[in-house]
Parts: C-alpha cells; sequence; structure tokens
C-alpha cells in the first residue's frame, strides 16, 4: 500500500486529523469545550456482563429418563466447571450401563406405546411447543450455555439458542407432510435413536438430532458432552414443561465411556453422532454387520479460497468469520486460507488489522469476540498443534491481547508460511488457528482445497459468478460458502464428504436420515 | 486497494478514473450489512458512554435546511449549538450550524466568538442541478459571507452516466472556490443505490480533494444507513494508507437518538480507527439527534430517564 | 464351445475360442498374477477360464476409475444418458450370446435366460433416463431466512467399488453397476465369482459403447480375494456390498476406516422390481451452495 508512486495529496485537506486545526475552530478558540476531550484516542468499551442471574444452577443433576430426573443406578458422577474461570458449576451423573438401559428401555416403549402411531400433526405440535418455550428462556439457556461452554454471551444469545429454536419450529411443520419428504409415500420412522452430541455447539447440536428425529416420529436418547452436559438437562425440563410424553426424550450424562456404551446398544435402530472423525471411525466399525443405521457429522479442514478479484473487505469478514467463530471450535471452521498470491500480502495486512479488533474475555461480556477454550485437553490440542506449526517453520502471529489468568484461553493466531505438508494445515486444529497458504490459478486453488481426507465445507471468495460456480462445483466438500462463511439454516441441509462423515442434518435432506 | 490516488490537479481523464474506480475491490452488500449489524451489537456502557456521548455533541453539525428558514430560525440554531443544555455548563458546544447559503451572514454573526463553526450547504442543495458558474458563485458568496465549511453535492445524473471526469471537475473547482473553508462532499448515497458506487463516489471526492465525504442531503431516502457509513469509513481508511492523508466522513440524515449515533462511533472506531473520533473527522448532520444526546447524558448524570419538555426545541 | 464336424473332404474348421480377460481402464488386460480359473455351467460342465484378478489388478482398477472420474462426472447429464442408452443398444445387439451365456451359466431355460436379457437392457435404459433427473428430484432451493441463494445438489461421490450378486449374473450386474456410472460415479466392479462370463461379455459392450475407458472397470476372480483390498482402499469412496455374502460384516468395518458409504446387501431383495432411486442415493454427495443476494 505504497504511495510513492501516487500524487501529492491535494491542499486544503493538510492532515487535519488529530491536530486542532479542525473546521470547528475556524470560527473561533474552542474555550467552552467542557466535555471530556477524547480526540482520536480510543472509546474504551466498559465491561457490559450479561446477568447470570438468569440462570438456577442446581448443586447435581440426574439424568432424564422416562420424563423424570431420577439418580443414576452407576453412581458416578462429574463436574462440570466454567472453562472461563475453572470454577465448579455443577456435578452431573455419569450414567453406566444400567441407566443406559433403562434410557434405552423408555425410549422403546415411548416409540411402541405413543410416539410412533400419534398423528403427525399431534407430534407436531410437541415440536411447536419446545420451539416456542426454547424462545421463551431463550436468556437463561443462553447464559447456562455460555457458563458452561465458554462461549461468548454474543453467540449463545445471537446464533445458538435462536438458532436451536428455528430447528424445532422448522421440523414441526415436517411431522405432518413426511409423504413429501421424498421418501415415498408412506414413509415410517426408524425407531429409537442413540444420539451422541458434540461440546461445541451443545443445544443446538441437539436441536440438529431430535428435532428431525422426533418429527419423524422417533424417540431418542442422547448424550451431552461429558464438558457441557446443562443445556441438555435444562432441554429435558423444557421437554417436561412441554408435557412431552415421557420416554420419547431421554438424556443421559456422561464420559466417552456413557457413549459408547449408548451407540452400541443393541436397542439402538438408528446410530447419530457429531464429533471427532477418529471416534465416528471407531462407531462405523462397532456398528458394521448390525444392519443398524448410521450418520456421522465429523471433522473438517475447510478452505476459504479468496481470488484477487474478491470483495477484499468482506472477505476478511468471511475469513475472520470463518476460523474465530466460537473459538474455531467448528467442524466447518475455514481453517485454511488459501489466498491468490497476487494480493496475498495485503490482504494479510487487512486480516491482522482486523483481528487486532477481536475482543478476548470474559465469556459474559456482550462485547466478548473470543471466549474461553472449552477444556483443559482441548486447550492442550491447540497449544500442541500450534507448537507444531513453529516447529515445522511456520510463522505464527497473534495480535496483541492479554490472556486471562485463570481458565482456559488460547489468543487468535494465523499461521503464515504454511505449505500442504505441514501438520498445521492438513490436521483439525479446532481451535482460533489459521493456516495460511497461497495459490496462483483457480485450478491450483482447488487442487490444494481438495487436498484433504475431509470434506466438510469450503469457502470461494471471488466476484465473478461464472467463476464462484466454476469453484464450487470442483470442491469436494458438502458445504460451500461462496462469498460468506459459517452461515446455517434449518432449511439447508449440512454434511461431509469423505472422512468428514455421512448423512445430511437439516432440510428434507435431513429427514431422510431418519426415516425408513 | 489502489496503490494510488487520483491526482486533483492533473485532471484526469474519464478513461482513467473509470479505470482507477472499476479497478477498487468490490463490496458485498450483505457482508456489508452484516459486518455493520455485528458492530452495532457493540454495548458501550457507564464511563464509556459518558464520554462517547460527549463527543457525538462535539461531532453534530446542527442543521436546518427547509424552504421556510429565517433569520430568526438561523440565530436559535446558533443558540442551540453554542450552548446545547442551559442547565449544564459542562455540555460542550456542537461542532458546526448547517444552513443554506443565504443565511451564512446570520449564522456567522449568531455564532462568533463560540468556536462552533458555519457549515454552508452549496452548489445547487440538494439536487446539484444547476450551471457550474451558478454553484461557484453560490460557494464564493457563502465563504465570503463567513462560512467555515461548504458542503456541495455532487452531480449524481453525471456520477451514474459515467461521467466521473465532470464530477471531478466539479469537484475540484468548488473546492478552489473555497479558499480556506474545509470541503464536505455529499455523495447522496441514496442516489446511488449501490455499495460499490458508495465506495467509488467516495474515492472520487476523496481524489477530487474533499476534506470530507458526506453521505446525503437528507433530502434522499434512505440517507445514513449503516452500510453506507461502513464503506465511507473503510474509504477514508484506505485512502490514509494509500496517500497519507486524512479525510473526514460525515453521515448526514437519518441518524435521530443517541443509540444510533454511538453505533457510528463505534464503527468510526472500529472501521476507520480511533483517529477518526474527533470532529475534525468525524461529523454527524442531524437536528433532532442533539437533544436525545443531551436527555441521555441528562440520564447518565442524574440516573433519572429526561422528558422532551426539559430541553429546548429550536 | 462344441466343435462341428463338417461333412466331406474339407479338413475341419477349428473354432476361435474367447480368452476372458479382465476389462481395467477401457483396455482388456490379463490379470497381471497370469492366473486363471476354470469356469464351469450350472451343471457343472466347463465353460471356459476366466481371469482370475489379483490384488494389483485391483488397485490398479481403482487406479484407472479415480483417473476417470473428474472426466465422467464433468460430462453433461445427458451425455451420460446418452451413453448409458448406447450400452443398451450394444447389448441388444447381443442378445443371443447374453442369453446363451445367462442359460448356461445359470441353467435357465431359453425363454427364461431371454427375459433376463431384455431385463438388464431395459435397466440401462432405465438409467439412462435418470442422468439427467435425479438431480431435480433429489436437489432443490432451500428456503433459507436471510438474503441467501441456497441450493443443494445431489453429486457423485467418487470410485465406487461394487461387489456384484452372486446370483443373477447379468440382470443383477448390471442392476448394481448402471446407477453407479449414471450418476457420474466410476465403478471398479468384482464379477459373480461363479458365472464371471456374462461380465466379460458386458465388458464388451461397455468397451463399444462409449463409455470413457475406465469409468467401469470389471474384475474377475475370487470375491473373497478382492473385496478385501477394495474395502480397505484409501482412495475408494463407496462399497456396494450387494454380492459379499458372508464377507458383508468385515467389509463393512474395514470400510469404516476411511468412512465410506456402504450400501449394505439386502437378503430380499428382486432384481426385477423397479429399483427406483435405491441405488442410486447411496453414491451421491449432496453439496449445498450458498451465495448472497445483493446490489
Amino acid at each position: 500500500m505504497s504511495s510513492e508512486d501516487g500524487p501529492q495529496a491535494p491542499t486544503g485537506g493538510d492532515g487535519a486529523a488529530g491536530t486542532d486545526g479542525g473546521p470547528a475552530d475556524h470560527g473561533g478558540t474552542s474555550t467552552n469545550r467542557k466535555g471530556s476531550r477524547l480526540d482520536g484516542q480510543p472509546l474504551e468499551y466498559a465491561p457490559a456482563p450479561e446477568s447470570r442471574s438468569v440462570v438456577r444452577l442446581r448443586e447435581a443433576y440426574d439424568p432424564f429418563i422416562d420424563g423424570e430426573f431420577a439418580p443414576a443406578k452407576s453412581g458416578g458422577h462429574l463436574t462440570t466447571a466454567d472453562p472461563s474461570d475453572e470454577e465448579p458449576l455443577a456435578r452431573v451423573a455419569v450414567c453406566g450401563e444400567a441407566d443406559v438401559d433403562r434410557a434405552m428401555a423408555a425410549a422403546r416403549r415411548a416409540y411402541d406405546t405413543v410416539w410412533r402411531d400419534l398423528p403427525g400433526a399431534e407430534r407436531g405440535k410437541y415440536l411447536f411447543r419446545i420451539a416456542r418455550i426454547l424462545q421463551e428462556r431463550a436468556r437463561e439457556i443462553a447464559v447456562l450455555e455460555t457458563l458452561d461452554n465458554g462461549k461468548p454471551i454474543k453467540e449463545t444469545r445471537d446464533f445458538d439458542v435462536p438458532m436451536a429454536a428455528a430447528h424445532f419450529f422448522y421440523h414441526a411443520g415436517w411431522a405432518d407432510k413426511l409423504a413429501y419428504a421424498g421418501m415415498g409415500p408412506d414413509p415410517r420412522p426408524v425407531g429409537v435413536c442413540a444420539q451422541v452430541v458434540p461440546w461445541n455447539f451443545p443445544l443446538l447440536m441437539l436441536a440438529w438430532k431430535i428435532a428431525p428425529a422426533l418429527a419423524a416420529g422417533n424417540t431418542a436418547v442422547l448424550k451431552p458432552a461429558e464438558t457441557t452436559p446443562l443445556s441438555a438437562l435444562l432441554f429435558a425440563e423444557v421437554c417436561q414443561e412441554a408435557e412431552l410424553p415421557p420416554g420419547v426424550v431421554n438424556i443421559v450424562t456422561g464420559d466417552g465411556e456413557t457413549g459408547r456404551l449408548l451407540v452400541t446398544h443393541p436397542g439402538a435402530d438408528k446410530v447419530a453422532f457429531t464429533g471427532s472423525t477418529e471416534v465416528g471411525r471407531g462407531i462405523a466399525r462397532a456398528l458394521a454387520g448390525t444392519g443398524r443405521r448410521l450418520t456421522l457429522e465429523l471433522g473438517g479442514k475447510g478452505a476459504n479460497i479468496v481470488y484477487d478479484d474478491a470483495a477484499l473487505d468482506q472477505a476478511v469478514e468471511g475469513v475472520v468469520n470463518g476460523v474465530f467463530f466460537n473459538q474455531g471450535h467448528v467442524c466447518c471452521a475455514g481453517s485454511r486460507l488459501l489466498v491468490q498470491e497476487s494480493v496475498a500480502e495485503e490482504f494479510l495486512e487487512r486480516l491482522r488489522a482486523r483481528m487486532a479488533l477481536l475482543r478476548l474475555g470474559d465469556p459474559l461480556d456482550k462485547n466478548t469476540d473470543i471466549g474461553a477454550v472449552n477444556s483443559a485437553a482441548q486447550l492442550e490440542r491447540i497449544r500442541a498443534l500450534a507448537e507444531t506449526g513453529r516447529a515445522e517453520g511456520a510463522e505464527a502471529w497473534s495480535p496483541p491481547c492479554t490472556l486471562p489468568e485463570r481458565g482456559h484461553w488460547f489468543p487468535p493466531t494465523v499461521f503464515t508460511g504454511v505449505t500442504q505438508a505441514h501438520r498445521v494445515a492438513r490436521e483439525e486444529i479446532f481451535g482460533p488457528v489459521l493456516s495460511v497458504l497461497t495459490f496462483r490459478t483457480p485450478e491450483e486453488a482447488v487442487a490444494k482445497a481438495n487436498n484433504t481426507p475431509y470434506g466438510l465445507s469450503a469457502g470461494v471468495w471471488t466476484e465473478k459468478g461464472s467463476r464462484m460456480l466454476w469453484t464450487a462445483e470442483r470442491l469436494r466438500a458438502g458445504v460451500v460458502w461462496s462469498n460468506t462463511f459459517n452461515r446455517f439454516d434449518p432449511a439447508s441441509p449440512f454434511g461431509g464428504y469423505k472422512e468428514s462423515g455421512y448423512g445430511r442434518e437439516g432440510g428434507r435432506h435431513g429427514l431422510e436420515a431418519y426415516l425408513a | 486497494m489502489p496503490q494510488t490516488a487520483i491526482a486533483a490537479e492533473q485532471a484526469p481523464s474519464n478513461r482513467a478514473l473509470r479505470e482507477f474506480l472499476h479497478g477498487l475491490p468490490g463490496v458485498d452488500e450483505v457482508g456489508a450489512r452484516e459486518r455493520a449489524a455485528g458492530l452495532a451489537t457493540r454495548s458501550v456502557k457507564t464511563t464509556a458512554k459518558a464520554a462517547a456521548l460527549d463527543l457525538a455533541v462535539r461531532m453534530v453539525d446542527l442543521t436546518t435546511l427547509e424552504g421556510a428558514d429565517t433569520p430568526g430560525k438561523v440565530r436559535a440554531l446558533a443558540a442551540k449549538a453554542r450552548r446545547p443544555d442551559p442547565d449544564d455548563p459542562e455540555a460542550p458546544s456542537a461542532a458546526a450550524v448547517c444552513v443554506y447559503s443565504d443565511l451564512v451572514a446570520v449564522a456567522a454573526e449568531a455564532v462568533r466568538g463560540s468556536g462552533v463553526g458555519v457549515a454552508s450547504v452549496a452548489t445547487a442543495f440538494p439536487s446539484g442541478r444547476a450551471p457550474l458558474e451558478a454553484k461557484l458563485a453560490d460557494t464564493r458568496r457563502a465563504v465570503a459571507d463567513g462560512a467555515t465549511e461548504i458542503d456541495m453535492v455532487i452531480d449524481r445524473g453525471a456520477f451514474l452516466a459515467g461521467d466521473y471526469r465532470k464530477v471531478h471537475e466539479e469537484i475540484t473547482a468548488v473546492r478552489e472556490a473555497c479558499g480556506g473553508a474545509h470541503l464536505k462532499v455529499i455523495l447522496e448515497t441514496g442516489e446511488l443505490s449501490t455499495l460499490d458506487n458508495v465506495r467509488r463516489a467516495s474515492w472520487l471526492a476523496m481524489g477530487a480533494g474533499a476534506d470530507f465525504i458526506k453521505t446525503s442531503t437528507g433530502k434522499v431516502a434512505p440517507a445514513a444507513t449503516p452500510p453506507v457509513v461502513l464503506v465511507m469509513l473503510e474509504a477514508v481508511r484506505d485512502n490514509l494508507a494509500a496517500t497519507g492523508r486524512a479525510v473526514g466522513v460525515k453521515p448526514a440524515g437519518g441518524i435521530r437518538t443517541a443509540k444510533e449515533a454511538i453505533r457510528n462511533l463505534v464503527m468510526v472506531q472500529e472501521v476507520a480507527g480511533p483517529r477518526w473520533l474527533d470532529p475534525a473527522l468525524f461529523r454527524i448532520g442531524a437536528s433532532s439527534l442533539l437533544n436525545d444526546l443531551l436527555m441521555q447524558r441528562a440520564k447518565l448524570r442524574t440516573g433519572a430517564y429526561a422528558g422532551p419538555d426539559y430541553f429546548t426545541i429550536d | 464351445m462344441p466343435e462341428h464336424r463338417h461333412e466331406g473332404a474339407e479338413a475341419p474348421r477349428v473354432a476361435v475360442r474367447k480368452t476372458h480377460k479382465l476389462y481395467i481402464g477401457g483396455a482388456f488386460p490379463r490379470s497381471e498374477s497370469g492366473r486363471s480359473y476354470p469356469v464351469a455351467s450350472a451343471d457343472g460342465e466347463h465353460l471356459a477360464n476366466a481371469g482370475m484378478a489379483s490384488r494389483k489388478d485391483a488397485r490398479d482398477a481403482v487406479a484407472a476409475a479415480r483417473k476417470a472420474f473428474p472426466g465422467w462426472a464433468g460430462r453433461t447429464a445427458y451425455n451420460r444418458g446418452q451413453v448409458l442408452y448406447r450400452a443398451a443398444e450394444m447389448m441388444e445387439g447381443r442378445r443371443a450370446q447374453f442369453a446363451a451365456e445367462l442359460a448356461a451359466a445359470t441353467g435357465a431355460g431359453r425363454p427364461e435366460a431371454e427375459r433376463e436379457v431384455s431385463a438388464a437392457i431395459d435397466r440401462w435404459v432405465y438409467y439412462a433416463g435418470w442422468t439427467d433427473k435425479a438431480a431435480q428430484v433429489l436437489g432443490g432451493t432451500n428456503p433459507v431466512s436471510g438474503p441467501y441463494d441456497n441450493r443443494s445438489a445431489p453429486e457423485p461421490t467418487g470410485v465406487v467399488a461394487v461387489l456384484a450378486p452372486q446370483e443373477a449374473p447379468l440382470l443383477g450386474l448390471v442392476s448394481v453397476l448402471a446407477p453407479v456410472v449414471a450418476m457420474g460415479n466410476t465403478a471398479v466392479l468384482a464379477a459373480s465369482e461363479r458365472a464371471p462370463l456374462p461380465a466379460v461379455a458386458l465388458a464388451e459392450v461397455l468397451a463399444t459403447s462409449d463409455l470413457p475407458g475406465g469409468v467401469a472397470n470389471i474384475l474377475t476372480g475370487r470375491t473373497a480375494e478382492l473385496a478385501p483390498p477394495l474395502a480397505a482402499h484409501a482412495d475408494v469412496n463407496a462399497l456396494d456390498l450387494a454380492g459379499a455374502g458372508e464377507l458383508a460384516a468385515e467389509l463393512e468395518e474395514a470400510a469404516a476406516e476411511t468412512l465410506k458409504r456402504v450400501l449394505r446387501p439386502d437378503p430380499a431383495v428382486e432384481w426385477e422390481a423397479d429399483p427406483g432411486l435405491s441405488r442410486i442415493r447411496p453414491f451421491l454427495e449432496t453439496k449445498t451452495v450458498w451465495h448472497p443476494v445483493g446490489t
């Protein structure tokens, strides 16, 4: 951005900024200006914390089975904590085999005796009720989710919770229209669904699983993630409030072993899992030969391709949103930036300037952009991979930012000088870390973007329509965001190619997994 | 990002201007709207809010641009600009009063010695449809009568017809006629229709010597919408990087509440940078906004919500 | 083939026998292993020797299929439909050969064999018609809540390994191969182990029907030898276990390693029935593209 070969600035303006020679002073002195003089100084946003008083945390939570909260037979428990300060929030049961059995039996009973044969229109009304209650209790749920997960209140308030409600609202309307779902004139539900969701969008992922399952006439046993069980348990209260018949939704909390018991349970007709590719692989292996249906939404290493004719300011926003949204704990994150060499330097300059504006800190502060990393284990993984990046010769940059002393934090980081061979360009980091690669031609961009075992998401930024379509057509990814990134909608199918899993969630396509 | 700005002195050809302006990066409208909406969720409270309100008051170009304007109306406006809140001597003055050119002398007399500037719309405001000679005469007269700032309108017809050279020449000529007065160039973004055009018009005006780029006349809707202000702030930021010259931005029309004003300041801070948080580089053209700012100030000071009857209407 | 002894003084003509080879990348190579195995008719009579493909042949076939994939997937749907229809035309011209081979392989009577040949030809025609319709039926515009154009469209998943059914060596064979290639996938197919000759004949039809080399690759040999490397091959995207038999569970487990799409065998399958989209859908990916709408 040199002005060397540019003409001199015209006269008149004379770089008035920051001087006392501004136009307001032409009429005389500024003696009567009594306000605090901040001219040219940053406006410090005062802390604007959301009140946590809307949430009434219990000391301990029981699993929700057959319409009731009752102590787990296992007797085990774990403590879930606020990732931003490591303060314990509540004790939660670790369900064992007997508890999972009981939940599966309750789901089977509810399926056989109530839910399967309930007219679709009536099933739908329960889902509409749930959607409405989620909207009514939105503030409470958003604060709870932020406490348990560490993500900014801005996101839980504006994204997670409204989107979860929207999923129930959308699927409610399907319940009496399944004949139009493209699965034949009289599709049947699959049966009892065993569902396991991750910690990055605890309530939203629950909604993605439970809403279509119930709309299609299935019943569900769902296990929330070990580190983020609270919103699922609050959702159980919502089911009670909606007077959903007992057993239609069951929530079993616990750890990886609880999840294993659930997905391998012989009583499941269908298994749905969102999480890491490694665990997904194991589930696919375990279910081989059982005939049980399976959908998997797994990892990703999304490429965000920025062509030299892109709308650069919006592309910068898209890249920032693509990888720093939710601290980068997003399976479809655009964690690889592929920028055309001819604009790379300028783009990175803008990107760094934009990253410097990201506000990291108290997740309950409405002005926070980057919250806490969900767990110590995840932080360790991010640190280790970032360290690998440095060791392999890539250059790391983070904006100046003070990390809180307590809690799990990682600064937004961008790696330059990255090649396809670097681990930071190949492995899913699941954190606020962007790897930057360059390309020269559209063919090279597509080849590099597709050069990964994953295939969940990709982005393309160009102002030229035909180039956008050409690129989108060739990207081997289930979701292609062009001139935008990380957009979601209940009507829009989501899911991956290759090792990012199989099956789609959302839209008409998402129903296919829950209908026979 | 343009590598060069447009030369004011060299009277560039229409082709050169077109190549430059159409070589600017595009603006994706939806993305720009989302960015502006995202910034609008910033929460400014307590001490930060107090500072922001005072700053906003000091950025107001208190405006009356009606066919029914009279010397009396202009004197009242000037009094309000000088001392917006008679009950609070701590309340700062507005930046300037903004009037039609025939009332500049009245305004200049009324603000004399106060530090409040006199801005005059000129150049066949608001349509801009008059011969250049008339526009220049209008400008010279306003400056002679004591205007410290000239708010000119661009020829939107010429801009939309692709005659960038004509727009450029007019700005350059008015710039010349301004003498020592500062020049604000009104793009009338509501008539430019697209954000790509807003970006191009911004660069065209900056290259022709504008001290400020201003959104609107206030006579056309939509006026100073957040995405438009966002794009103009990006333009002045990039222009600084390209030329070393900081050009000011003035949204005008449609900013009526303190909340909207503060949202604008947040955009200024995060898009152009804190350097623009200064009446020398950011103004808000408004009339009813001032009282809302004062009411919010009073609320912060006293803790009680204020009522409109406790603030003067001028 | 029975040889005819002619009456008269002329020396008896010795028939030219056919060597049954593999079909990989549009060529007819022998197995790199140099192996073959005897194929017997339903009543145990020796019919011919068929090539016995090795793991390495399977690997070569996957490479050929991968190489052919972008070009085939990039063809217009209309063009793919024409190519599939051409396959039907070519098969029609060789009805007698297919009927004879089928009768020998299955022991079916000639009319029954003729019926199955007809059904197999008609299946090509059926899928030729799907090529440019499935995307409309399975894709569409999604009414998202925001200023975005949002569309979902099916795309071929890539290289599909197909274990052809052991029974129904012709209709079953066409029924599993045609839907895979119709939508732009490329296939590596392991023919019925016991009755591979119709598959070899089909390869000859495909080689003369404008199907680009490598789109369909046909291996004959031991299913138990060919299936595991195909199921575990990291460059295979999907697996049709129609002819897997007892191996199905173990192959599905191997396929899990790279998260392949797996079409499990249906014990109740009736090859004569209208398949609808049941064999098209499993080998498609849904791609959803977002774009803002603005000026």
